[in-house]
């Protein structure tokens, strides 16, 4: 190929063709990554690790894949993985000073399988640390800037992996999802993100933060990437004692169908109060569209909606409260030094290796489970989170999926909300519901804003239909059609 | 206020956290803030609601007992802070 310049610019399915072509070697697409990488990602900040020797081995084998026959859809693609995903001999950080130096015996199941279909990765990406937050400030290391608007935050906590899409130093990437940790991000800047249902994707690998929430899924260009991605690394995993057991449909089947009278839902208490203007008519745009193409619009009520964030705030730091009493400064991670007994090895470890946000949430965790306090958080928590669910599936029992705002205003300037934490946790208040009734939900790229921000449109689905989530993302994207040219930078 | 200073010192002890003064005072104010809002739920009456603990009704799901690859030791204390043969090494506890 003569340009190597636009490489960077292809969605996977296309580089996939011209890979199994043999029109362009996976080498000289990875080269050319990697050089789009040293250019611009000292603007972006997305990386954590570059891992540029082994992504060119990488990239050699599956060269010599394809040129024996053995093709198959991410052959040779360059990907990014969030800095969540353990990685077998590649630093594995969370974006946290207790795993700086942590390097995994063992590879994620999702790592696993991209590998074995020949994929090829760049790098492990910036985050919130332990996917803490929603605009990867809390990174230990350093915040991953906006390809759009390099003074804004990308979302998080999969920021990274946001930013790294949008900014074409990563042809696709893995985030994870446990409040809208891949929507919102993927929102923030103009890309597809998926939170796959509860179960459909393995969390082996994946370094747990509140694991019944928990979700790994895909970060693309466009919703045919995003099936294409899902359809790699979805599916049962023995490893994983959650995984669901039940048949992976083929995604793809799913692109570019008519609408044919799909019920479209619009929870009516998704709109209104606390969403900022220029959001609120992308997503009437969006619903007028679908509807002037053969959906059939409908009002619906999910009444309990205005509960979600407190009871997500007291499930997801109770979990994270004990699966974060791991990090001991024993088997692996910071051991601090200048201790005086056991006791205060451990006190010491975990002060020094956790940041802010991380504290405070162990803390938050910590007192909801303590003595005598159980039921009253806790437990009233589990049961809102029933109530939750219930609203959802009633709302299903009238329409095929759900349409919503994902983020109440487009990304906020570094540094605006750092000194609020509850403010910070509001702003998660479209898609933290999704996470508690266990759901799959789609961001899609909708419009930019007069100050040329993205603004995304969410999808949800009943469990398990992340097919009608591809259906009608991948028709209403071709309505939409071009939102902007991707960022200079 | 919903937790004094008091109950984050003795909560901080059982997270095994260490908090200077100030991060003490910050702390129990966020924290309080947080809590504060969280009572929004006991607006709702949950009386005879079932826990959702899990989002899907997965059952418990065993496996056979029997013996099958895993890490080596070797591998298992590749990140060990401190080891000495097959084994982690901790301050002395008694």
């Amino acid at each position: 190929m003569a340009d190597k310049s636009g490489l960077v610019d292809l969605t996977i399915w296309q580089l996939s063709t011209l890979l199994r072509k043999k029109e362009v070697s996976s080498k000289e697409v990875t080269e050319a990554y990697l050089e789009r990488i040293e250019a611009v990602d000292p603007k972006v900040k997305a990386y954590i690790t570059v891992t540029a020797d082994q992504a060119l081995r990488a990239a050699e084998e599956a060269d010599k894949r394809i040129a024996s026959g053995d093709h198959r859809p991410l052959t040779g693609v360059p990907i990014g993985l969030k800095d969540v995903l353990c990685t077998e001999g590649i630093p594995t950080t969370c974006a946290s000073k207790i795993l700086e130096h942590f390097v995994p015996p063992y590879d994620a199941t999702v790592v696993a399988r991209l590998k074995d279909e020949g994929a090829v990765f760049l790098g492990k990406l910036n985050m919130d640390e332990f996917a803490m937050g929603s605009s990867t400030e809390n990174s230990a290391f350093f915040p991953t800037r906006n390809p759009w608007s390099l003074d804004r935050i990308p979302g998080g906590s999969s920021g990274g992996s946001g930013a790294a899409v949008a900014a074409r130093i990563a042809c696709a990437a893995l985030g994870s999802d446990t409040g809208g940790s891949i929507r919102q991000p993927a929102s923030h800047c103009g890309v597809v993100g998926m939170k796959p249902t509860y179960g459909r994707v393995s969390r082996y690998g994946l370094v747990a933060f509140a694991s019944s929430l928990d979700q790994i899924g895909p970060m693309t260009r466009d919703v045919r990437d995003c099936a294409i991605l899902l359809n790699s690394i979805a599916g049962f995993d023995p490893k994983d004692s959650t995984s669901y057991p039940g048949e992976v449909p083929d995604f793809t089947s799913a692109l570019g169908k008519e609408l044919n009278g799909m019920r479209i839902g619009v929870p009516k208490e998704y709109f209104g109060h606390g969403i900022e203007e220029g959001v609120e008519s992308a997503i009437k745009r969006a619903i007028s569209l679908l509807e002037e193409n053969g959906a059939q619009i409908k009002e619906v009520s999910l009444p309990h909606t205005e509960y979600a964030v407190a009871a997500y705030y007291i499930i997801a730091p109770a979990e994270a409260s004990s699966n974060l009493m791991r990090y001991d400064g024993v088997k692996y991670g910071l051991r601090a030094t200048g201790y005086k007994n056991l006791l205060d090895m451990y006190k010491e470890t975990r002060s020094q290796g956790f940041g802010p946000e991380v504290k405070r949430r162990i803390m938050l965790g910590t007192y909801s489970l303590s003595s005598g306090y159980y039921d009253a958080y806790y437990k009233k928590a589990s049961q809102v989170r029933t109530i939750i669910r219930d609203d959802f599936l009633k709302a299903f029992s009238e329409c095929d999926c759900l349409i919503t705002p994902v983020a109440p205003t487009p990304p906020f300037k570094i540094g605006e909300k750092v000194d609020d934490p509850l403010q910070m946790y509001l702003s998660d208040i479209f898609t933290i519901p999704v996470n508690l009734a266990g759901l799959p939900g789609i961001s899609i790229p909708c419009a930019l804003t007069e100050d040329g921000l993205p603004v995304g449109v969410q999808f949800i689905a009943p469990p398990f239909r992340e097919d009608t989530l591809i259906h009608v993302g991948s028709t209403y994207e071709g309505l939409r059609g071009p939102v902007a040219p991707w960022p200079e930078l | 206020m919903k937790i004094s200073r008091e109950e984050v010192l003795h909560v901080a002890e059982l997270a095994r956290l260490k908090f200077s003064n100030e991060e003490i005072d910050l702390f129990s104010r966020q924290l309080n803030d947080i809590l504060v809002y969280i009572e929004k739920l006991n607006e709702l009456d949950t009386e005879a609601v079932p826990a959702t603990t899990h989002a899907h009704e997965l059952k418990n799901r065993f496996r056979d007992d029997a013996s099958s690859p895993s890490l080596s030791p070797e591998k298992a204390l590749e990140n060990a802070p401190e080891k000495e043969g097959s084994q982690f090494v901790v301050p002395r506890i008694i």
